[in-house]
């Protein structure tokens, strides 16, 4: 068994430092946000947490946004969908499971053991679960409409063009339907019992900060004086038809083309309906992201733009009062061994290539040289993070070596994120 | 002078997976090509002022400004002149508009009714369709636009591998939308000029397994809709300071902490215990991320398109790290 110690990167810096296993054992944790700018490693993240909270006794699903293959195999799912999809091989974490839930449950660190299913079945029996899906945008806007509108009108707005073109490739519905997606899966949930624990990944925005403006960008949709305008001629009232109107329709005309207009007109037209319903479940999303019940990760890697973007992130997520559990640094690089600094490695390498061109200890010595320079690096700029903001706790995971592949790596990111380190 | 490789090519566009520092890779071929008095623009149209960061300067306006000097020639030439432009929807409409429609009054109230918010944040593809709209305008300098400089070559930093197909093929959707009228015959033209031998697509990768998946299926994908794909560039090659014979003998333990030692003592260090143990076990560590690198070199190697290879910089890239990276990428060949 691996010691919990905290050595290592974690202990460089003197800030706060996040406890992972307790935001993943506390059963008031309901909603796990995983969030950060693009490559940083968000949604292995996401899936290794998942994998930990479930082999600790939490009844999990994992919402991902278009997974990398490899990390989708790696569960076990290769075809994912936008259904949740049970993930195999999933065993118990030392001190969890049927035994240990037997006699009340002796998690190490006071955690909270295996919870009771509503469902009545016997809390530690079988084995843990997770499941795993990935959202498709187009059939989650698909699905909205067919259920909030009448067949007829459903399939008149699923063939209009420009319904086909938002919901398609508008770049900011995957964040909507990933909002939308996850208000679905928590109502479910809550009514019958089936997770006690939603892990979501963010889309890869161009901005981090797409995600939380989502709802708000479709309320302005929704509110938008140009709808407002194209529905009117629909409503009827000719009041609206003024002069300044007018000119933008013709302008528009001239600009786009009269079908197009056209087009747009109908689309509106039909959505005028439903959209009521869609602001009030973005609203309802929105709160639910508020609430205490969940928890926002901000992920990043040690590099300038990164952190940049995390902690424009942390800014705005405490400006919308959205509950922040933290920040994750991933894929630090390892912290070199020995107290011999990279000057010290580089002439002594000099020194030994005088003698042997191609000494295997010079080499040797230029390597460590380069890792105590990125270690140095990295530990300033979380230094600069941590000093604008020191209230964010933090966990640092060293890169691993290999990429992940399977649940056994998984479960090695997850226990890297919980400042396990191997000794 | 022209990219070696591409010279026929006057739109380089460098995309790449996140995190693979795509965005330092097009501003090292925006100054490796301006080598020997030729202008290039820099343009970025993510809204996050990259650029300015990367050449430290204040954040930049929508409009074309000097930032650096290129490279100067392999023979002591004076380099030409960088330009970069940040390019926002908001602003490319109303230039736009401006520019093929003389609205005034018109494009006040376009404003005033919302139509502009609409177009740029809530219309589909809209956004991307103004966004590449004023590429094209930058690399197809006509008589609209006045005094405007005219470039011998325009290097796109343009939004990451998994968007690349759609942002580059969104005037082909919006086509589609518009069946007539002078969009449709706009979209057509930009359509045009992506699909031509005056542009091509650079994709930029890290030796990881998922950018390197990333960039196989992005070609793929590229390929599939038509657009020329160009150079893959590795980025962030970590050095490599031990040959393929020191690798051998490290992953066969041949490598004996006495000699070790010994060898530590002859370069002025105290060849400890600590030291001795803490230089095997990263060496070992090397030997296995220097095997895992290979195994995607070589899958790249197969990609049948020119790779090109960047060092990764331990210090972190600065304005003379972009230099430096410009003189790696004219050498091998791509600018």
């Amino acid at each position: 068994m691996r010691a919990h110690s905290r050595v290592g990167p974690q202990s460089l810096t003197g800030g706060r430092v996040l406890d992972i296993d307790r935001l993943l054992d506390d059963p008031h944790t309901g909603i796990i946000v995983c969030c950060g700018s693009g490559g940083v490693g968000k949604t292995t993240t996401s899936a290794a947490l998942g994998l930990r909270a479930a082999e600790r006794g939490r009844r999990v699903v994992v919402l991902t946004i278009d997974p990398a293959r490899r990390l989708a195999q790696s569960m076990g799912i290769e075809e994912l969908d936008n259904t949740p999809r049970p993930v195999d091989g999933l065993h118990w974490a030392d001190g969890f499971g049927a035994e240990t839930a037997d006699q009340g449950g002796k998690s190490p660190g006071g955690g909270a053991p295996r919870m009771a299913g509503k469902d009545g079945g016997s809390p530690g029996g079988g084995a843990p679960r997770m499941d795993a899906m990935m959202l498709d945008m187009k059939r989650t806007f698909d699905e909205v409409v067919e259920s909030q509108a009448s067949p007829e009108k459903a399939r008149q707005i699923l063939r209009n063009p420009f319904y086909i073109a938002l919901s398609s490739s508008f770049a900011g519905t995957q964040e909507y339907m990933a909002m939308e997606k996850l208000g679905q899966i928590h109502a479910d949930a809550r009514r019958d019992g089936s997770y006690d624990l939603i892990v979501v990944d963010t889309p890869p925005s161009r901005s981090a900060l797409d995600f939380l403006d989502a709802p708000e960008r479709l309320s302005s949709f929704l509110d938008g004086r140009f709808i407002k305008l194209l529905l009117a001629p629909a409503k009827g009232p000719a009041r609206l038809m003024t002069a300044g109107f007018g000119m933008v329709t013709n302008t528009l005309t001239k600009i786009l083309g009269a079908q197009v207009l056209r087009d747009m007109q109908t689309f509106v037209a039909a959505f005028d309906t439903l959209f009521g319903g869609f602001r009030q479940r973005a609203q309802k999303t929105f709160e639910l992201l508020q609430a205490d019940g969940t928890a926002f990760l901000v992920v990043a890697a040690p590099e300038p733009d990164a952190l940049r973007e995390a902690a424009y992130f942390v800014e705005r997520l405490s400006e919308d009062d959205m509950p922040l559990a933290g920040l994750v640094v991933n894929r630090a690089s390892p912290q070199p061994f020995g107290d011999v600094s990279a000057e010290e490695a580089m002439t002594a390498a000099r020194r030994l290539r005088k003698d042997d061109a191609d000494s295997l200890t010079a080499g040797l010595l230029r390597l460590h040289a380069d890792r105590v320079q990125m270690v140095e690096r990295e530990a300033r700029l979380r230094s600069r993070f941590e000093a604008a903001h020191p209230q964010v706790p933090t966990t640092v995971v060293p890169a691993l070596a290999g990429d992940v592949h399977d649940l056994a790596g998984l479960r090695q990111v997850g226990a890297l994120l919980a400042g396990e380190r191997p000794t | 002078m022209p990219s070696r490789d591409f010279p026929q090519v006057r739109l380089h566009i460098v995309t790449g997976k996140g995190g693979t520092g795509k965005s330092t890779v097009a501003a090292s071929l925006a100054l490796g090509l301006a080598s020997t008095g030729r202008d290039v623009l820099l343009c970025e149209v993510e809204g996050r002022q990259g650029i300015a960061r990367m050449f430290d300067v204040e954040p930049l306006p929508y409009a074309e400004r000097r930032i650096a000097t290129g490279l100067p020639g392999p023979d002591g030439q004076r380099g030409g002149v960088v330009h970069a432009l940040h390019i926002d929807p908001e602003s490319a409409l109303l230039e736009y508009l401006s520019m093929y429609y003389k609205l005034g009054r018109a494009g006040k109230a376009l404003d005033r009714f919302g139509v502009v918010e609409f177009a740029t944040t809530i219309a589909p593809g809209v956004r991307d369709v103004l966004l590449t709209g004023k590429v094209y305008e930058a690399t197809k300098r006509n008589a609209r636009n006045k005094k405007a400089i005219t470039y011998d070559a325009v290097v796109l930093d343009a939004p990451p591998t998994g968007r690349i197909a759609p942002f580059l093929g969104v005037n082909q959707e919006l086509a589609g939308l518009a069946r007539m009228g002078p969009i449709k015959s706009q979209a057509d033209s930009v359509t045009t000029l992506f699909h031509s031998e005056r542009t091509t697509v650079h994709l930029v990768t890290v030796l990881e397994e998922m950018p390197v998946q990333e960039t196989t299926d992005g070609i793929a994908e590229l390929r599939k809709h038509g657009l020329p794909v160009g150079g893959v560039v590795v980025n962030q090659v970590r050095p490599r300071d031990l040959d393929e014979d020191d690798l051998a003998a490290v992953r066969a333990g041949k490598v004996t902490k006495r000699k070790l030692a010994a060898a530590l003592t002859r370069g002025g260090l105290s060849g400890d215990a600590e030291l001795v143990a803490g230089l095997l076990t990263e060496a070992r560590d090397h030997a296995e991320r220097r095997a895992l690198e290979e195994a995607q070199r070589a899958l790249v190697g197969e990609l049948d398109v020119p790779t090109y290879e960047l060092p990764l910089l331990v210090g972190g890239v600065d304005l003379g790290g972009l230099y430096e990276l410009a003189g790696i990428l004219r050498d091998q060949g791509l600018a």
